[in-house]
């Protein structure tokens, strides 16, 4: 037999699990069924989706490809300041994204410290994406090193093999589970940016309009229906992402 | 190659500062209490610490070389096989290529390990892992052999066996081998000298026999099975430092120097009533602690001094020995070994 908790502390979690059903149960009763398909298939849509998706991935990659390397460095390396780089990788977890796209804009934009003529670009978009993106993927990295018995790679090491080698044949493998849960919890944020993204890229169909944005434009302009239909389409790549972890996102220490 | 070695390395407040020098072949047991130094010295030495000072093995230097480039294995303890790799995998992974592979399977068989290449380290028994964990480390033909408590995690029964494998395979490896162990069966059966380290030094370094006989600590003595107690000569006797005194039936010349006076556990007697017979040295112990050793019962005592007495299960019943019993210790001169520290 199960214990039951006091009635008032399960009125109280009560309210709270409808407070995050209810708007999905909305958003689910007001879709368009059987519009849905002509609406998510309409041209502004499919370009909205397909920039999402190359926009996503994009952060996705640029996440990887600096982010698993810094997460080994919190976990296996110490050095002056690391408490400091530690607090600023999760900056962007804290930090509203609106303010990020700002700060990307005026170290990025043209007029920025380090201009780089992205602003306003697809480029900008994945950049702005990968910003907030980045925090999940480096912490469930870090966790999984973290965890990871280190005398696995002393072993590879006494075995000849060199420090990327080892990386590559032994730690990789070893945080795979980690690597694959915060991979995909960064891509679905990055899936949904949408504060630093308007901020930086701005909301230029073809180029910088992700379906966020373009959800956005289409309640502003009177066209709550395409609303619905990509967030009902977002929504579900959302539960197909929870479903794919199944909870493994509470980082790993099996 | 020999291996000629001299490692300083500093942790905090601890610093390991240990010189040897070991032939092909020979096969050395490191021993001392906890936090001596001895992993600290075997991952100094595989270049998984860092340390300063000199490794030599044969004309190389290798002190200055990454973990990868040394000739040197390193099996820590249970073997840390790679959890996602099979044990052939495992054991391939240091040589690779078809050649490696078939190399590999030769020495899991070897080991008599040919119905499980394919297993995953986590469906091996302790004693199949450790097996792999070995062949692992000598496939790659290392000119030295780093083994950090190799049976720690393996059951008494199991021991037995694995010891018998690592013997056999270890006398025809012709590197050098240290063996990190606290178990005195392995140095007894499996090394041919016993370097002792205690707070990062070598305090004795002696083949296992002589180690034994004459131990130059306590903790040496009492690893072995043994009492000692320092003290200096007076006469035949050593004052002790702990108080009390033992008659030896010798002692050595010299007599202002500090000596160690050591009597095995079993040459011990204890009794209920104050014994009348030819045993020199007879004191009164409270009776502290009882541990069972095999048939056999350690009995730890308090007294002037406070000794350890070994006797069999028998004995312990016949005389009614428990906690809190007052007893009388018995040991007889010829027992009694007076060490010059």
């Amino acid at each position: 037999m199960t214990r039951r908790p006091p009635v008032s502390l399960a009125v109280a979690a009560t309210i709270g699990v409808a407070f995050l059903v209810l708007p999905l149960v909305g958003l689910v009763a007001k879709a368009p069924w059987s519009d849905l398909p002509s609406l998510i298939t309409s041209g502004p849509a499919r370009t909205a989706l397909r920039l999402s998706l190359e926009c996503s991935f994009g952060a996705l990659a640029l996440a990887l490809v600096t982010g698993v390397p810094l997460a080994w460095v919190l976990a296996r390396r110490d050095f002056p300041g690391k408490a400091l780089v530690r607090a600023l990788v999760t900056m962007p977890l804290v930090l509203p994204p609106v303010v990020g796209g700002v700060a990307l804009l005026f170290a990025f934009g043209r007029r920025g410290i380090f201009p780089l003529h992205i602003a306003f670009t697809t480029w900008a978009a994945i950049a702005a994406e990968a910003f907030v993106a980045m925090p999940f993927l480096v912490l469930a990295v870090e966790g999984a090193l973290t965890s990871l018995d280190e005398r696995y790679e002393d072993v590879a090491g006494t075995l000849g093999t060199g420090p990327l080698a080892t990386f590559r044949r032994v730690t990789l493998p070893l945080v795979g589970p980690g690597l694959a849960a915060g991979a995909a919890l960064a891509w679905a944020r990055a899936l949904g940016e949408f504060g630093a993204t308007i901020t930086f890229a701005g909301n230029l169909p073809d180029s910088t309009q992700t379906l966020p944005l373009y959800v956005y434009l289409q309640l502003q302009s009177g066209h709550p229906d395409g609303a619905v239909a990509a967030s009902v389409l977002m929504l579900a790549v959302s539960i197909l992402v929870l479903v794919a972890l199944r909870g493994r996102w509470r980082v790993s220490r099996s | 190659m020999t291996l000629q070695c001299a490692v300083r390395a500093v942790r905090g407040t601890f610093a390991l500062d240990v010189a040897l020098v070991a032939e092909p072949g020979e096969v050395i047991a490191i021993v001392g209490p906890n936090g001596a130094g001895k992993s600290t010295l075997l991952r100094a030495l595989a270049g998984l610490d860092p340390c300063t000072g000199d490794i030599r093995l044969g004309d190389a230097d290798i002190g200055e070389l990454a973990p990868y480039l040394r000739p040197v294995a390193w099996v820590p303890q249970d073997g840390a096989l790679f959890p996602h790799l099979s044990a052939l995998d495992n054991v391939a992974f240091g040589i690779g290529g078809r050649r490696g592979r078939s190399e590999a399977a030769r020495w899991l068989g070897l080991l008599g390990l040919d119905e499980h290449l394919h297993k995953r380290p986590r469906q091996l028994s302790g004693g199949q892992a450790q097996r792999v964990a070995l062949a692992r480390a000598l496939v790659r033909r290392p000119a030295l052999l780093l083994l950090d408590e190799p049976m720690a995690a393996l059951d008494v029964a199991t021991r037995t066996d694995a010891r018998r494998t690592l013997r056999q395979h270890l006398s025809s490896y012709d590197g050098v081998t240290l063996l990190v162990t606290h178990d005195p069966v392995d140095a007894a059966t499996l090394a041919s000298r016993v370097v002792a380290i205690d707070g990062g030094r070598i305090v004795q370094d002696a083949p296992p026999s002589h180690v034994a006989r004459a131990p130059r600590t306590p903790w040496l003595a009492d690893w072995m099975g043994l009492n000692a107690f320092r003290g200096r000569t007076s006469g035949r006797a050593v004052e002790l430092d702990s108080g009390g005194r033992l008659v030896a039936a010798e002692v050595p010349p010299d007599p202002a120097g500090e000596v160690l006076a050591v009597v095995a556990a079993h040459a011990v007697t204890l009794s209920r009533v104050q014994p009348r017979g030819s045993a020199r040295n007879t004191w009164p112990v409270v009776v502290r602690e009882l541990v069972a050793a095999g048939s056999r019962v350690r009995i730890r005592c308090d007294g002037q001094p406070g000794v350890v007495a070994e006797v069999t299960a028998d004995a312990v019943a016949d005389l009614g020995l428990a906690e809190g019993v007052e007893a009388w210790a018995s040991t007889k001169a010829t027992e009694v070994t007076v060490v010059p520290l």
